[in-house]
């Protein structure tokens, strides 16, 4: 089977606090890995095999800034290095585990899987809400058992709220509003715009922030692929706009992060963040945007789980049927069929 | 109501769904349009830009002096 994962790419292998002292397995397209934080706080990514025998280094134990493999010995350091091997002095020179570029920013940390040459980290899409004090986040990851194509469509297109997520965050302007879709094909950049010019305000939001009356809802998805996925949610009293500079003081903003990481072919790492710029010590509005968001992720898992037995069990080129709300998404599918078939350029 | 353009790129391409109907409006970044119900066959008109997107010249201005 040829891979459908997009190698030359970032991807968000966990959050930052979840990197410690202690060894932590995760895989990342198909390759596992093995990270830890060394005695300087450097976060360091390795393969999660020890080259002799093939024993997880994350079963194994930490010495200082290296791994001891649990089986026979084999000790590396933070490079990857191999500099003891068990019963004798030479140390062959294979004798190394692959590492792989890591950057922590917006409280992920992204890991580069493909050519070390092409690692570009101004590559990296943002999220800057996540790790800005003037927002309040609450966040998980949820295991999918699905491809992350499935994930991928299902957040493009954000009708099926109504039907899969009725009692959560579908309301009766959604299925009313214009919806654009724009593609900048050179940046590889998916926008889809849905602005509710004057909407019933759902009353969370008109406890949370104080609005009374009728909205200006806008929900704008803009999708960097393969791995980073943003809803930007803006609340603001009917008829106000954001300033002509760009500010937007009178509005409420909520940002939804999700980032989309292949595990395995049939696996995907399902994180998902909510950041707001109101109620900051809120814990009632932090609690509710957590419950509410995880319970929409589930809800999602379990229907792409159940989607992904479905067409593993069926045959290559099964028919589907495009409607409008697809738009999005079969950008989406072009841009990362693309992606697979031709990495990115060489650096300059 | 105005079209949503969120994007600046100078390879951006537009959908945008017709309100009240089941109709969508391509939009190419060389400013043909083209209408369609399917959006895979609108994808498929826009990403075949030059074939068959007949680029029209920027619509003359209508604010000249005596006009409005």
């Amino acid at each position: 089977m040829i891979s459908s994962f997009v190698r030359d790419q970032w991807y968000v292998a966990a959050y930052a606090d979840e990197i410690g002292t202690d060894l932590f397995a995760r895989t990342v397209c198909g390759e596992p890995l093995v990270f830890f934080r060394a005695e300087d706080g450097t976060a360091v990514a390795l393969a999660d095999r020890c080259v002799h025998r093939r024993f997880p280094l994350s079963q194994s134990r930490r010495d200082g800034d290296t791994i001891v493999c649990g089986y026979h010995g084999f000790t590396y350091d933070t490079s990857g290095s191999c500099v003891f091997v068990p019963g004798q002095k030479r140390i062959p020179r294979t004798a190394r585990v692959a590492s792989y570029p890591l950057v922590e920013q917006d409280s992920f940390v992204w890991v580069w899987i493909g050519s070390r040459d092409l690692a570009d980290p101004d590559l990296i899409p943002r999220a800057p809400w996540l790790a800005d004090p003037a927002y309040t986040t609450v966040r998980g990851m949820e295991p999918l058992a699905a491809r992350y194509g499935l994930l991928v469509d299902n957040l493009l297109d954000l009708s099926h709220e109504t039907y899969l997520h009725g009692g959560y965050i579908g309301t009766p302007e959604v299925a009313e509003t214009p919806i654009t879709t724009e593609v900048d094909d050179e940046k590889g950049v998916i926008y889809v715009s849905r602005r509710m010019a004057d909407a019933a305000c759902p009353p969370f939001y008109a406890e949370s922030t104080g609005i009374k009356g009728r909205i200006t809802r806008w929900q704008d998805i803009e999708y960097r692929p393969p791995c980073l996925y943003l809803l930007h949610s803006r609340i603001a009293p009917a008829g106000v706009l954001p300033n002509d500079d760009g500010t937007d003081p009178d509005a409420f903003h909520v940002e939804v992060v999700y980032a989309i990481t292949p595990e395995t072919e049939h696996s995907t790492h399902d994180f998902w963040a909510v950041a707001r710029d109101f109620a900051l010590e809120d814990a009632k509005v932090s609690g509710f945007l957590h419950d509410s968001n995880r319970a929409v992720v589930l809800q999602d898992v379990a229907a792409l789980n159940i989607l992904e037995k479905v067409i593993a069990a069926e045959a290559d080129g099964y028919q589907e049927l495009s409607i409008n709300i697809d738009t999005g998404g079969l950008a989406a599918r072009r841009i990362l069929a693309r992606m697979a078939a031709s990495p990115v350029k060489e650096p300059a | 109501m105005s079209r949503v353009a969120v994007l600046s790129g100078d390879r951006v391409y537009r959908v945008h769904w017709r309100l009240g109907t089941d109709r969508l409006v391509g939009v190419c970044h060389c400013g043909a349009e083209h209408e369609a119900e399917d959006p895979v066959e609108l994808w498929e008109w826009l990403l075949a830009h030059p074939e068959g997107h007949h680029a029209t010249a920027p619509a003359p201005a209508r604010d000249l002096a005596g006009t409005r």
